[in-house]
């Protein structure tokens, strides 16, 4: 990943002993000892121990972890919902642990928002209110609040239920209530607690889905607990993996997957790494269209629309493949009035066969996420991979 | 047990209590006199109103809150008050466990706030509660009297003592019966103390309040009644004197007359209770 960009929240030796002697325990740890000693010498429970990361402007990162790995805590110490024992979190050079309790409200209404794993929906309060509550608690007018939870409903998906009430929607749709209130209030950070971790499988994909879409829209930063393995390989940026109250690994999926930092790692993702026999015909989908070069850049145009993509591959009556066009390329050659398409292809893609290994294509996504092509010898376009499928192969390659 | 001497608990008490009369009369004066004026004019205003009247509003208001049925029933029953020639005790029972209900909840609710909040007063709280509840409750209209005098006032401090607790006591169970994760959602978006309470705590504990309130109302009717013995008016003197004379028929009518104001007053409270919770 792009260690030069921005860093949101900083956080430094983290540390959370649940009981009244911390420093004992804190003591104990620094000698070495683990949690199960720990608790049986002093009756002290070490939750997080020396954590430390970053989580970068726009990003969304995954804390990962099994029950009982800290990661409810971790999330809960940012906004300070627990308090922390030793350690820092800085976000905008304010250091969370350490603020009074007027700085610490007002941190809290500017830099997080909040989504649950149970909605933690307030059941006297409509949808609408529901989404209005930060902006309410921040004192902004009436009109205005109207406005932004109105907006924020309807990013969700849930124009019309202004009116309802939350124990009228689905578990679905109240988890969209929640990350309505949580985007309305435009929070600096948004925490996501097991968010989808309540939801049945379908639903829980299609979340993630749209989540994934937001992202792509709104660039929010974003911390995003789960205990789920593929979730964490679907939906983040980057993945913190946490086992009882210490940090593994952290590294992008495709870090974790390919190189495991210890056993523990390795055991985990045990299942899932099935990359060094899967290939890239195993992630391929049919394309579901394409144009030919003879095809006008008009036709083109149409395409793209019909099937809501920005690119597209253009072959030639063999299906042989002879380039890629973007929209950009598309309305640039209306404008200067060609029929042809060929002067505006980009060759800015990758091309594999289908014997490719699964793993060497993480490497291939290029910046712009163009699909990569799966073409045979004779450069017939056969299918395309998007990264979403590879990860979701590999995941499900994990579950048999 | 010769050689121990006896505590003076009772000397104490008494003690305590002539000290405070004598001290606070100023205060115990104005308690009185405003008290005193509360019950007269809603006593005037309900007297004044034809018994038609009332009970058209009441059926109204049953209508409205519950169901045509319980319309029905409160003008059978109040009918049947009127019948019996007890429509004037009836308005002044009504009278004294409104403004009995009013002050309880004034003082009950802040009270059971502020021990939901803090958990040093919800230890303090509770014993007194528990003492304020078991001691009977005859016991509450003897100091009554040096404070207020006999008469209404009397009863409604009497009342106002015996019928507190549960408004109280369901008060703070309904705020700390708030689900953990809303506090933390409030908590998460930066609501201040009372944006808590006043957005998330109150108004879901509301029916557990108005269950407690209700506890307040049926206490405070059972009260009155015995506050007949201090020189309160109402069915409660009526029962009185029905004992005095030996006359079992008055005593059940008045009797009768009190069960069905329970049941109006409970309905009535419990619907009120239902159409608050979404």
């Amino acid at each position: 990943m792009d260690e030069t960009r921005p860093v949101k929240i900083k956080v430094r030796n983290l540390s959370k002993v649940f009981g009244k002697q911390p420093k004992k325990a804190l003591e104990l740890r620094d000698q070495g000892l683990k949690r199960p000693e720990i608790l049986e010498q002093t009756g002290q429970t070490l939750g997080l121990s020396n954590i430390s990361f970053d989580v970068y402007e726009g990003e969304l990162l995954v804390i990962m972890g099994l029950s009982g790995s800290g990661k409810s805590t971790l999330i809960r110490c940012l906004n300070r919902l627990i308090d922390s024992t030793e350690g820092e979190i800085v976000i905008d050079d304010e250091n969370i642990p350490s603020l009074g309790e007027k700085k610490l409200l007002e941190c809290r209404r500017r830099h997080f928002s909040m989504v649950f794993q149970n909605f933690a929906l307030f059941p006297h309060r409509t949808v609408q209110q529901n989404a209005e509550f930060g902006l309410e608690i921040r004192g902004i007018d009436k009109a205005k609040r109207k406005e932004l939870g109105y907006n924020s409903l309807q990013q969700v998906g849930l124009g019309g239920w202004e009116d309802a009430y939350p124990n009228q929607l689905s578990g679905g749709m109240q988890q969209r209530v929640g990350l309505a209130r949580a985007l309305a209030n435009d929070a600096s950070v948004l925490l996501m607690d097991e968010a989808f971790s309540a939801l049945d499988p379908l639903i829980r994909k299609e979340m993630q889905q749209e989540l994934l879409q937001l992202q792509t829209r709104m660039q929010k930063t974003t911390v995003f607990i789960t205990h789920d393995l593929d979730e964490a390989l679907s939906i983040g940026d980057r993945i913190v993996l946490l086992k009882d109250g210490e940090v593994v690994q952290i590294g992008t999926p495709e870090e974790i997957l390919t190189q495991p930092a210890d056993d523990y790692v390795r055991r985990f993702i045990e299942g899932v790494d099935r990359s060094r026999i899967l290939t890239a015909e195993s992630a391929m989908r049919p394309v579901r269209t394409s144009i030919r070069d003879t095809d006008g850049p008009r036709t083109a145009l149409r395409r793209m629309r019909d099937y809501s993509i920005d690119s597209v591959y253009v072959t030639d009556r063999d299906r042989r493949l002879k380039g890629l066009l973007e929209a950009d390329a598309a309305s640039q050659a209306i404008e200067a009035g060609d029929e042809t398409l060929n002067a505006y292809l980009t060759q800015d893609f990758r091309q594999v066969t289908p014997e490719e290994p699964l793993q060497h294509l993480f490497a291939m996504f290029s910046e712009k996420g163009f699909p990569i092509a799966v073409v045979d010898e004779e450069k017939r376009l056969l299918g395309v991979v998007v990264k979403g499928a590879v990860l979701d192969e590999l995941a499900r390659a994990g579950d048999q | 047990m010769d050689n121990i001497p006896r505590i003076p608990l009772g000397n104490w008490i008494e003690t305590a209590l002539r000290w405070l009369t004598s001290e606070y009369s100023v205060v115990t004066r104005a308690i009185s006199r405003v008290t005193q004026t509360g019950i007269n004019s809603l006593n005037d205003a309900l007297m004044w109103l034809p018994e038609w009247a009332l009970m058209a509003l009441i059926a109204l208001l049953c209508w409205r809150l519950a169901s045509p049925r319980l319309a029905i029933g409160a003008v059978a029953g109040l009918a049947l008050i009127w019948n019996m020639d007890l429509w004037n005790p009836m308005i002044e029972t009504l009278t004294l466990v409104v403004i009995a209900t009013l002050v309880a909840v004034v003082i009950a609710l802040p009270i059971g706030i502020l021990a939901a909040l803090s958990d040093r007063l919800y230890k303090v709280i509770m014993p007194i509660l528990d003492f304020m509840q078991t001691m009977p409750a005859f016991v509450y209209l003897i100091p009554a009297i040096p404070f207020f005098g006999i008469g209404a006032v009397s009863a409604i401090f009497a009342t106002v003592i015996f019928s507190m607790p549960p408004a109280i006591r369901f008060t703070t169970l309904g705020i700390r019966q708030v689900p953990t994760d809303l506090i933390e959602a409030a908590d998460a978006y930066g609501a201040t103390r009372s944006q808590k309470l006043f957005k998330v705590q109150l108004p879901l504990s509301l029916p557990t309040v108005m269950a407690g309130i209700n506890q307040t109302i049926m206490l405070a009717l059972s009260m009155v009644v015995i506050a007949a013995m201090i020189g309160a008016d109402g069915l409660g003197s009526e029962v009185w004197r029905a004992i005095q004379r030996l006359r079992p028929g008055d005593g059940f009518e008045a009797g009768i007359a009190v069960v069905i104001l329970a049941m109006l007053l409970d309905r009535l409270t419990q619907a009120l209770r239902k159409s608050k919770r979404q």
